[in-house]
């Protein structure tokens, strides 16, 4: 059923008149269902013919096809004519027909002096069966799918152009169709697009999906329309670091709301001239939101950095934790890159026993999310089995509010080491049992030498809940502890200089040294645990 | 002095330099440098490190406008440092005898810290020189972090120096700058970019 009544005529009338094209016509006269705009072109423009009683050479959006040229053209001037008052573009709506022998029912129609195209051939299939051959061809795996789609700016300067002409008509019939009443461009490009969307790619629209295909749109013609706001509302345009064009979308609608209505009639034609061509594609795009993986890591080797280890453009340390761990998880899950983190970590030559240490890996951009236990069990399996240097269990996908977990265990949680250290005195079983029965030690470390050129000089208190020794010989003994997060154990046994106190060294009067650190257990109960 | 580099065997290796002044050829100094942080020490050929030596007191004020404990620094960049040449002073050590040796940085950077130990308790700077005795932390600028080690001697420079010292007629003539050669090995620690 046709969506316009009676009173709709003198707008539609007018509208049409200047160049708008049927859909943008219905957004002004307020249809706000659905089932119109997503007839097609062709239909609507005859519909809309019928009900304004125009003769069809009246009518300056279409042309007949396939007729001779000269024909056209006569006709199309006979058109001028009777509406040369109202366009300023003559000119240019002839020279788009003289191409006509373009065979698109698209190309043959005059642009939409509104919407530049936007509401006619790029909300039909077959530029959408475009869009979705573009994202076939991308390789994303997918079970839905966000649609995002960007305007150039100066649309939002000729909608309000539209609309001042589509207010003083009214005004004329005292109508009551409010700014509001007027549907978005946006959202009937969606209403129209969404379910082809669906159709042709077989997957629902779902606005919490991370896969998201984007579509950004330009228009070179028209670019200037939008630079005479700037000395009207010039703290609008303040320029922005990252911005290439001062005139964006969010810049431009603040101005219009700013501008008087007097001062836009004076700078912009009301109703807005109708351009030579429509709108170019600048870029489709597809990605996919993040997916993150956490599992816990053991460390047997005593040569290998957490993060690759590189100092002026040179490797100094064969791989990483990182790399043997997230290597293989980019290649299944072909993301574009990762963040690895970690509930804290341990120097190059520390070894993490027992349990392992919590990591979450940040995987960017991935073209395939779905997985089954059973495959992440198998890439568990083949990480494990491509290095002895570390092994990884518990490896499961995670939400990216889980991490959280992950950090708050760095800075709560307590840890357990074991240490072999080292003793300049001759030392016997008797003159370390003391160390068994000292429990929640409070010591005070100044930052570390070691790290103190990349951290801030401070004094952390830190708390030792508990040790325990065992005696290997005059001048060795193992050494376990519990600690506070946080703890830095090395200079808990030598002192740095004494800028740790107490420490091993000044509790048993000996110079003390480390030979042999491990972490024993990481105490975050983060992620679950698997059964294997 | 293996004592000393073996406490950071695991911790982080470091090398140990020596200075010798030429302005003040009996003052000696000693410095590690783990990474690019260098610690300032008195050199076992230092005067009051020699037997009979009673230090009095040590003393931060190094002019009247100027103490070493008024140094505050803040922040990852250390901002606030004061900063030092290689002949700012770093501390007076007042001796019984009366003597007093002026310790110099020797060090081109911004002075971290500086050891309030020793005041309190200036025996550790004799019983310790090496470690609870430092003098001071000094950051160098990150560009001039290895050229830091150029004009010190290594260990072994150092003990040919005294060695030579012993055997010379007169406690200093002219003392040469030897010119270094790094011998420690890389520091194992995962830095993740020196910064």
């Amino acid at each position: 059923m046709f969506p316009l009544t009676e009173e709709n005529k003198h707008v539609a009338q007018l509208l049409l008149s200047t160049g708008t094209c049927p859909r943008c016509i219905f957004r002004f006269c307020g249809v706000d269902f659905h089932a119109p705009y997503k007839l097609p072109y062709k239909e609507l423009l005859n519909e809309l013919q019928k009900f304004l009683e125009i003769e069809k050479d009246e009518l300056v959006l279409e042309v007949p096809n396939p007729p001779p040229k000269k024909i056209r053209l006569q006709e199309l001037e006979d058109g001028i004519d009777g509406i040369d008052n109202l366009s300023q573009n003559g000119e240019g709506r002839v020279s788009v027909i003289e191409d006509g022998s373009i065979a698109s029912k698209s190309s043959n129609l005059n642009v939409c002096n509104v919407c530049l195209g936007i509401l006619q051939e790029f909300c039909e299939k077959e530029f959408i069966k475009k869009v979705c051959q573009k994202v076939e061809a991308s390789g994303f795996e997918f079970t839905n799918l966000v649609f995002s789609v960007s305007f150039p700016p100066q649309l939002s300067v000729r909608e309000h152009a539209a609309w001042l002409l589509v207010k003083q008509e009214m005004g004329k019939q005292s109508l009551s169709l409010g700014r509001n009443d007027i549907v978005q461009l946006k959202e009937a490009y969606k209403w129209i697009t969404h379910p082809l969307f669906s159709e042709e790619l077989g997957v629902p629209i779902d606005g919490k999906s991370l896969f998201e295909v984007s579509v950004v749109f330009a228009h070179p013609e028209t670019v200037e329309d939008c630079h005479f706001l700037r000395a009207i509302c010039p703290d609008c345009f303040k320029p922005a670091k990252n911005k290439q064009s001062v005139f964006t979308r969010m810049a431009v609608m603040k101005a219009l709301t700013k501008i008087k209505e007097e001062d836009f009639r004076k700078q912009f034609p009301c109703p807005p001239n109708s351009p030579k061509a429509v709108c170019t594609v600048l870029e489709i795009e597809c990605a996919h939101g993040a997916v993150f993986v956490a599992g816990r890591y053991n460390k047997y080797s005593r040569n290998l950095p957490q993060t690759p280890w590189i100092i002026d453009g040179e490797r100094k340390l064969e791989s990483s934790v990182e790399e043997l761990i997230s290597d293989h998880l980019l290649a299944v899950f072909k993301a574009e890159s990762f963040n690895f983190s970690s509930s804290g970590r341990e120097d190059v030559d520390v070894r993490t026993l027992g349990n392992g240490r919590p990591f979450a890996i940040e995987l960017v951009n991935p073209h395939r999310v779905h997985f089954t236990s059973q495959e992440i069990k198998e890439l568990q399996q083949k990480i494990n089995n491509s290095s002895n240097k570390i092994q990884v269990r518990d490896l499961q996908l995670v939400t990216r509010e889980a991490i959280g977990h992950m950090k708050e265990g760095e800075e709560e949680k307590t840890k357990s080491y074991s240490a072999l250290i080292w003793t300049n005195k001759v030392i016997q079983k008797k003159d370390i049992e003391f160390l068994n029965d000292i429990k929640d030690l409070k010591i005070d470390q100044k930052t570390p030498l070691r790290v103190l050129h990349r951290r801030p000089l401070a004094v952390r208190t830190r708390i030792i809940h508990s040790m325990e020794t065992r005696y290997v010989d005059e001048h060795h003994f193992h050494l376990y502890l519990k600690t506070q997060a946080g703890t830095y154990i090395k200079e808990f046994v030598h002192g740095d200089f004494g800028r740790t106190k107490p420490n091993i060294g000044s509790l048993m009067n000996v110079t003390a040294d480390i030979l042999e650190l491990d972490v024993e257990s990481v105490d975050v109960d983060w992620p679950p645990a698997l059964d294997d | 002095l293996n004592k000393c580099q073996f406490i950071y065997s695991c911790a982080g290796r470091s090398t140990v330099w020596y200075e010798e002044e030429l302005y003040q050829p009996i003052t000696q100094h000693q410095i590690f440098a783990p990474y690019r942080i260098c610690v300032i020490t008195l050199a076992e050929s230092h005067p009051v490190l020699q037997s009979g030596k009673t230090i009095k007191s040590v003393s931060y004020q190094i002019s009247t406008n100027c103490s070493r404990l008024q140094n505050k620094v803040s922040g990852k960049f250390k901002r606030g440092a004061q900063f030092l040449t290689e002949l700012a002073p770093l501390c007076k050590i007042y001796c019984s005898d009366g003597e007093e040796y002026t310790v110099s940085s020797c060090v081109r950077g911004r002075l971290m810290e500086v050891n309030e130990n020793i005041l309190h308790e200036p025996s550790i700077l004799q019983e310790k020189p090496s470690t609870e005795g430092y003098i001071a932390v000094v950051l160098p600028k990150f560009e001039e972090s290895k050229s830091i080690t150029e004009g010190l001697l290594t260990q072994q420079q150092y003990e040919e120096v005294l060695v030579k010292r012993i055997h010379a007629a007169t406690a200093t003539s002219r003392a040469s700058r030897g010119i270094t050669t790094t011998t420690a090995p890389t520091p194992p620690q995962p830095a993740r970019s020196v910064c």
